[in-house]
């Protein structure tokens, strides 16, 4: 191999080739295009957009209680991220987190209400764990169906967020009512309070900076072990890379679809689960807060990558906060937010177009540079 | 309990079935056309309700119903052009596109609804016709022919997207390019602009189901007014075979349930509402689940062309 030839492969292996570099830098794109036409709507709200923007990074990142709560939102994004990145790396469309979210903070806020007696070390690792059932639970029921039926999971886990949410109206003004509410007459739309000793443990005093993220950045390296060194794992990306050559191997195509699915259900009820006994202390409505959602454009973001959607959570979950503050600085709503979301989805889906077309340009080029090379 | 079976219920029933069919029938046939040409187009609720938005804002402030149906018409053609770059130019995975435009719709209804509108409010909308000596017969003129332009456009569109898809030489070639877009290719169709043709007209559609909802059936704006309903009227599409007729009765099969149900609580029968709610949603698995293997989608549904690929 010529010298410089030599030195490039030597870089390309310590700092990633450039499609990796340019892979990174199309989403940042992306979400520059999504935020200026964020800008475009702000002017004709009438609103400066630059002290709309300052307000929301302010609000993120500009003292100790926006930089915790952005890492409180940032957990549940990772959580429904890392769901993600496993059901669409077997080319499994997962829209089911919001109902798989719901599930989950269920399970978590009936567990402790019935084993109120048991001790926090034993009853936090319970309940979470149940959480990640329930979810799985939610998630196993499109998996089936479209493992066993081919129906399309796009649609079936669309309408299990609606059965989701039903059922938790239901629960939340029946069963699951808290007893206080019904005793002072208010009926308030909440559970009871869970026992103190299930509450995740503050890491900051005076935040809401819980446990639950590192256990999510825990989970984001075992679900990228998961994925890239374990034998399940190759087999699920197998199947979404090419799901025919996938079968010819004598891989389980449709088994490996419904695992994916049912994990990435688990992953979004630990979050469900999270919000619960980390956050809120009980389950109140609207406790997924468009969480299933946003963990999709944040795993998207990462480049469906476990170890790249940490930064992605980190990212929207700053903006999320940011776009609370914004809403309260300058009287915009953080709809906006929601829209700018949408069309960072939009852009960074499009925008796989050229990166597609740069690794084929990258592989045509080496293919000659082999045949050179000789 | 008795009440359930008077004659008059049942006639109420079928009429707000009727009614309640019209979203449906809209966006599921608008979503037929986008599909049996190749593209899965899920943004379908995000264009029903910016386009709900945009027809409500136009009647509230001129209150003219025309230039509301306009400005849903507009507006979803819009939608269904970003949403044709994304899938046909850019060739993207149209499943996360299509919800990247549902986020993007509900985001910028809700935020216009907040800062331009702020409160619930009611416009006057489409209002009932009747037709003449049909709508005088008992029962059946009530059930049937007395009701908003809106709702018989609905109906009237079933058997034109019919004819249009099925026995045009346009129909022909979105047919073509939904089922295999090379060989379409190979004689001179061009694959980008039928898909373009059919996305659009989709949209379009779904704006106009979403107009029925703000202007006609309801005469209100709320955030996420469709609650979903563009999610199933997808949904549909698949349970009708990718035909307008078959449509049409997976329309009137859920708007009759929704219609059962919202009667139920109104005659204060002891169902739980959430439980009456979720009734569709599970009737839509159900059926997703029985009638996927009978019909043959798109060979090339969720399928970007790319010239000289296979």
């Amino acid at each position: 191999m010529p010298p410089e030839k030599e030195e490039i492969a030597v870089r390309t292996r310590r700092f990633g080739s450039p499609g990796m570099f340019f892979n990174a830098l199309l989403p940042l794109a992306g979400m520059l295009l999504a935020l200026l036409i964020g800008a475009v709507m702000l002017l004709i709200l009438k609103v400066n957009p630059l002290t709309a923007y300052a307000e929301m990074v302010g609000g993120a990142l500009g003292s100790v209680s926006g930089i915790t709560q952005t890492l409180v939102k940032a957990t549940p994004l990772l959580l429904v991220g890392l769901g993600i990145c496993i059901a669409f790396r077997a080319s499994v469309i997962n829209i089911g987190g919001e109902g798989q979210i719901i599930v989950g903070a269920l399970a978590a806020t009936w567990f402790p209400l019935t084993f109120r007696m048991w001790p926090g070390w034993l009853l936090v690792p319970s309940t979470l764990l149940v959480g990640f059932a329930a979810g799985a639970a939610w998630g196993f029921i499109p998996g089936i169906l479209k493992a066993r039926l081919k129906v399309n999971e796009i649609l079936t886990t669309v309408m299990m967020n609606a059965i989701a949410l039903q059922l938790m109206n239901l629960l939340i003004r029946s069963v699951l009512m808290d007893p206080a509410g019904i005793t002072a007459g208010t009926y308030l739309a909440q559970s009871e309070r869970l026992p103190e000793q299930s509450w995740l443990t503050r890491l900051v005093p005076q935040t809401l900076l819980h446990t639950g993220t590192l256990i999510a950045v825990a989970l984001a390296v075992i679900v990228y072990i998961f994925l890239w060194r374990t034998t399940i794992g190759y087999r699920i990306r197998a199947v979404g890379l090419n799901p025919d050559a996938a079968r010819f191997s004598g891989i389980n195509v449709p088994f490996n679809q419904a695992l994916s699915l049912t994990l990435a259900g688990g992953f979004a009820g630990i979050a469900g689960a999270v919000e619960v006994l980390g956050v809120q202390h009980r389950l109140l409505e609207g406790i997924t807060s468009g969480y299933g959602f946003s963990g999709i454009v944040a795993a998207l973001f990462g480049g469906l990558h476990p170890l790249g959607t940490i930064p992605a959570a980190l990212l929207f979950g700053g903006l999320l906060v940011g776009g609370d503050k914004m809403q309260r600085a300058v009287q915009v709503p953080n709809s906006l937010i929601d829209a700018i979301l949408g069309l960072v989805v939009l852009f960074v889906v499009g925008s796989a177009l050229w990166s597609r077309r740069w690794a084929a340009r990258r592989q045509m080029a080496a293919a000659k540079n082999q045949k050179e090379l000789g | 309990m008795n009440d359930v079976f008077q004659l008059s219920v049942v006639a109420g029933i079928l009429t707000s079935a009727i009614r309640l069919a019209t979203p449906y029938l809209y966006a599921a046939i608008g979503e037929a056309f986008s599909q049996r040409s190749g593209v899965v187009n899920l943004g379908v609720d995000g264009i029903m309700l910016i386009s709900a938005y945009a027809s409500f804002y136009i009647v509230l402030n001129t209150g003219s119903i025309w230039l509301g149906l306009l400005a849903a018409i507009v507006v979803g053609l819009l939608m269904g052009l970003l949403m044709a770059f994304i899938s046909v130019t850019l060739k993207a995975e149209q499943g996360i596109s299509g919800i990247g435009l549902y986020m993007f719709g509900l985001g910028l209804s809700s935020l216009l609804f907040k800062t331009t509108i702020g409160t619930v409010k009611t416009v006057t909308g489409f209002q009932p016709v009747k037709i003449p000596l049909l709508g005088d017969i008992p029962v059946v003129g009530e059930i049937f022919f007395q009701h908003s332009l809106l709702v018989y456009g609905a109906f009237l569109l079933v058997p034109l997207a019919w004819f249009v898809l099925e026995k045009t030489t346009w129909g022909l070639k979105n047919k073509s390019v939904g089922q295999n877009p090379a060989a379409a290719d190979s004689l001179g169709v061009n694959v980008d602009r039928v898909r373009y043709v059919s996305v659009c007209i989709g949209a379009i559609l779904a704006g106009i189901a979403g107009a029925s909802l703000s202007i006609s059936l309801l005469n209100l704006f709320q955030d996420n007014l469709t609650a979903g309903q563009g999610f199933i009227a997808v949904a549909l599409v698949y349970f009708g075979g990718w035909k307008p007729v078959g449509i049409l009765w997976g329309a009137l099969l859920f708007s009759t349930v929704n219609a059962f149900q919202l009667w139920m609580q109104v005659l204060g029968v002891k169902i739980p509402s959430d439980v009456a709610i979720m009734l569709p949603y599970l009737l839509t698995i159900a059926a997703l689940a029985i009638t996927i293997n009978r019909v043959r989608q798109p060979a090339a549904l969720n399928k970007p062309f790319e010239r000289g690929e296979s």
